[in-house]
């Protein structure tokens, strides 16, 4: 039979290519809107690995809703380190046995080199003046932000609205619940993922505000300087941690456990947290980020800690299956 | 297999038929069996109640609903079109009638996700065609509009290429005879012509009545994804199964199956039905 | 081609029929086909030559067409043996051999690469074995090959089918009676007779096999410059904000849909 023999060659043509390696050979699998980011940031290392072991390294790229790459890496796709915008995500990969559970003390800061928050980007000379969480739930404005059932930055939208919702209402739930649903009523489009909601907004002219991490309204403000886009950042916000980890079982099996602690290690230092300020996050070095504050507008900070009792209680309260974010999105 | 083949064998004097039959088993079974048998297995697994729980959710449902109008609103547009289309082609001569027929294969050829790209891009508000038809206060991009659109597109050809052969082949004798007779026209289309080919026209439309329920590709790009209101099937078993929940990709999975199944063979036997009403005819 | 117009129709009539389906099809299948090379070249010959060069493009295009000489043999012998096993024997199942074979073309891409991952994927029914045994099925050449087979099975069994069927079986009865084994049988009696068929179920399958996008991209893991089929770099590309790179890499896909079609009116044209 043919087919058995031509797969049995198929099969030994992507194994044979895949020892080898002279060199090292990292995947890392990310989120969304980090493309530009380490498109910038794996050179720089790469260099700085050449110069400490004398070892040449090539980082593949994968980029995807961070839950939807969760998803890849539970079935399989070979990941040797993730960097992440939801730690949930880094949760299930724990749960499945990929790495271990205490992943957030393996590294500083909770495994979260940079952190973001979710900001808004408005038309130019911002026409409806939209300025902080309440003009969102204007019934004049539509908001424009992915789908938070598969898309993390959407999640944290709808967190950060309903965190401010809470603060302004006295802890009201349900005030909040109805607040969160008129921001969603709005919403013309629910993209995939980041960064075609980002598409929607900049390349075909759709809403009014389109809210996405802050790094990624200062990308695309410079991306599409011509249109004039604005940065706007809310009164309030939600402390957003990007947290990376070594997938530990397909690093071990792929004898790159070294390079790959290494890589999350470097990304600590002032050299990554430099690159990474030019790219809007914040920065978790105190000196490097001290240059990148003047850029960078003062926001009252909340975690998900403070306000919803941590991530197992959102995933309880939230996200699970007929929970808030189904009353007031799916089943509005 | 033997005990059943031995008696037929005696008749049989082409070789080739263990090899053929066992290499065509072969394939089917590992490419499109196994697959799809482990797709009912997770089915299997989920437990009638739960099964039932996830496809007659008010999410799934208005999907379904969806994914069913859009696909009617295509057929109907390629019901039309595309008898138009074998009409013209078949019974005209004109300049540019080649280039007009091989275009009725585009669809085919083009790769889905890039015919959902470029026709998103036309038809949003900066596109070709948008900027008109918004002016004119009709919105196709990211509406049900858009969805049936992605679907006509690529379903189109199943329509043109079922009629065409059948519409080449009829007998012009019997046109003349009611022509004789003194039948106007329309009369000879509606009690001469149509019914020949009514056969081969309901195929066609069940063929693509059927490939635009499994449609994707196309639709992602321009449908805007808003449950319950531009949410298609597909696109629900794709987000069920980002969000971890294997189960109710599944499950939708398996309901869309079923669609295909009950089309395919509707579409088998309406063929037959029209192969011996072509010989009848004849 | 010389049909009798049906007399007393008027040329009035035609001319408005032609120009019906002329406008619309021009609209509805013309245009997004001349719009995708338009934004291609909306910067230039220079940046389309710069986005097609780009080594990430060039390495999409190396694995579809890789992709692409897997599937496409496999496939033709495939549907070559379904043919002949269907069309020169009689044995009860036939029936259903042919609604299988069909089963593909109603199925959605996306649910067949979810098929897969049930089966092949590491939480899948198989994903224990293959993962003691260190095979890399899905996320790798495999996967992306497997389901583009499931995807295309029908397209070359379906072109050929009808034919040899129309045609009987006399003529290879005739030679078996002379005394030609089974092989000679088929390479000098059937294959002349289904050779353009086979040829245009070919170049349909081709056409399938590289524009895959659904299905791959449940199983393909989207690794830049490992495992992006040409389709699946078209939207990273878009999602890159490079529309006229996502354009560019479409025009490719759009100039092999072109070739393929352009190939088959010239396959035709023999057949007829």
């Amino acid at each position: 039979m043919k087919f058995p023999a031509l797969t049995a060659a198929a099969l030994a043509l992507t194994l044979g290519a895949a020892p080898a390696q002279a060199q090292d050979t990292l995947l890392n699998v990310s989120y969304d809107i980090a493309r530009e980011l380490f498109e910038a940031l794996n050179p720089a290392f790469a260099a700085h690995w050449e110069e400490t072991t004398g070892r040449t390294v090539t980082i593949d790229m994968s980029h995807g809703g961070s839950s939807r790459q969760a998803r890849a890496i539970l079935e399989g796709l070979p990941a040797d380190v993730v960097t992440f915008n939801q730690e949930t995500d880094i949760d299930v990969l724990a749960d499945g046995g990929l790495l271990p559970a205490d992943w957030r003390d393996l590294l500083p800061n909770n495994a979260s080199p940079y952190y973001s928050l979710p900001a808004f980007l408005v038309r130019e000379g911002n026409p409806l003046n939209i300025q902080d969480w309440d003009d969102l739930a204007r019934d004049d404005v539509a908001p424009v932000f992915p789908n938070p059932k598969t898309s993390g930055n959407a999640r944290y939208t709808y967190l950060a609205a309903y965190a401010y919702a809470l603060a302004n209402n006295g802890d009201d739930h349900d005030a909040a619940q109805t607040f969160v649903r008129d921001i969603f009523a709005s919403v013309p489009v629910f993209d995939t993922g980041g960064r075609a909601a980002t598409q929607t907004f900049a390349e075909r002219n759709i809403g009014d505000v389109l809210v996405t991490f802050e790094a990624e309204t200062g990308g695309i403000a410079a991306e599409y300087a011509a249109q004039g886009l604005e940065r706007v950042t809310p009164s309030q916000s939600l402390f957003a941690a990007f947290p990376v980890a070594v997938v530990a079982e397909n690093a071990e099996r792929n004898g790159t456990t070294e390079v790959a602690t290494a890589y999350l290690e470097w990304l600590y230092s002032a050299e990554a947290q430099q690159i990474l300020g030019e790219y809007f996050y914040r920065l978790t070095d105190e000196t490097v980020a001290a240059e990148f504050a003047d850029s960078q507008a003062a926001v009252d900070l909340v975690t998900v800690d403070d306000v919803f009792g941590g991530w197992d209680a959102i995933r309880a309260d939230h996200l699970a299956d007929g929970a808030i974010l189904d009353q007031v999105f799916v089943n509005q | 297999m033997t005990a059943v083949a031995a008696p037929i064998r005696a008749k049989r004097v082409l070789p080739g038929f263990t090899l053929s039959l066992g290499t065509t088993l072969l394939y089917l079974t590992f490419i499109v069996l196994i697959p799809v048998l482990a797709l009912i297995l997770k089915g299997a697994e989920i437990g009638p109640a739960r099964f039932w729980q996830i496809v007659s959710s008010p999410r799934a449902v208005a999907a379904f609903q969806i994914t069913l109008t859009a696909a009617v609103i295509a057929t109907v547009f390629n019901a039309i079109y595309g008898l138009l289309m074998a009409w013209v082609l078949v019974r005209y001569e004109f300049r540019g009638k080649r280039i007009l027929d091989a275009l009725m294969d585009v669809p085919f050829a083009l790769p889905t996700a890039v015919a959902g790209l470029s026709l998103t891009a036309l038809f949003s508000a900066n596109g070709w065609f948008g900027g008109v038809l918004e002016a004119a206060g009709l919105q196709v991009v990211y509406t049900i509009w858009g969805i049936a659109l992605a679907m006509a597109f690529t379903s189109v050809p199943f329509v043109v290429r079922t009629i065409q052969p059948v519409l080449e082949d009829m007998d012009p004798a019997l046109e003349q005879a009611a022509v004789t007779l003194g039948a106007r026209p329309w009369a000879i289309f509606t009690r001469v012509v149509f019914p020949a080919i009514l056969p081969a026209w309901l195929a066609g439309c069940t063929t693509a009545f059927a490939r635009s329920l499994g449609e994707f590709g196309a639709i992602v790009f321009i449908a805007g994804n808003l449950p319950f209101r531009t949410e298609i099937a597909a696109l629900l078993a794709f987000i069920r199964l980002e969000e971890f929940d294997y189960n109710g990709a599944a499950a939708i999975a398996l309901v869309l199956l079923g669609f295909a199944l009950v089309l395919l063979i509707a579409s088998n036997l309406l063929q037959n039905w029209a192969a011996k009403h072509r010989e009848a005819t004849r | 081609m010389t049909h009798t117009h049906l007399p007393g129709q008027t040329r009035q009539g035609e001319r408005l029929l032609i120009g019906i389906a002329v406008v619309t099809t021009l609209l509805f299948i013309a245009a997004p086909l001349v719009y995708i090379f338009a934004r291609a070249f909306s910067q230039g010959w220079q940046v389309y030559a710069e986005n097609i060069l780009h080594p990430a493009t060039l390495h999409a295009i190396w694995l579809t067409t890789v992709v692409a000489i897997i599937v496409v043999p496999l496939n033709v012998a495939f549907g070559v043996a379904a043919a002949w096993a269907v069309a020169k024997h009689r044995f009860p199942g036939r029936g259903i051999l042919v609604t299988i074979i069909e089963i593909p073309f109603s199925i959605s891409p996306i649910i067949a690469g979810i098929c897969y991952l049930l089966l092949y994927g590491r939480q899948g029914l198989l994903g224990p074995w293959l993962q003691a045994n260190d095979l890399q099925v899905m996320f790798a050449l495999p996967g992306i090959v497997l389901v583009t087979m499931f995807v295309t099975a029908p397209f070359v069994a379906r072109e050929v089918l009808p034919l040899m069927q129309a045609q009987g079986s006399e003529q290879e009865e005739a030679a078996v009676t002379l005394g030609a084994n089974g092989w000679q049988v088929f390479t000098r009696v059937t294959l002349p007779n289904i050779r353009w068929a086979l040829l245009y179920g070919a170049v349909l399958c081709t056409a399938r096999a590289v524009g895959e996008f659904g299905g791959v991209s449940v199983v393909s893991g989207n690794i830049r410059g490992q495992t992006n089929t040409l389709p699946l770099h078209v939207e990273l590309l878009f999602n890159d904000l490079n529309a006229v790179g996502a354009f560019a890499a479409a025009s490719t896909l759009t100039l092999i849909a072109v070739v393929a079609l352009i190939l088959k009116a010239v396959l035709e044209g023999r057949r007829a």
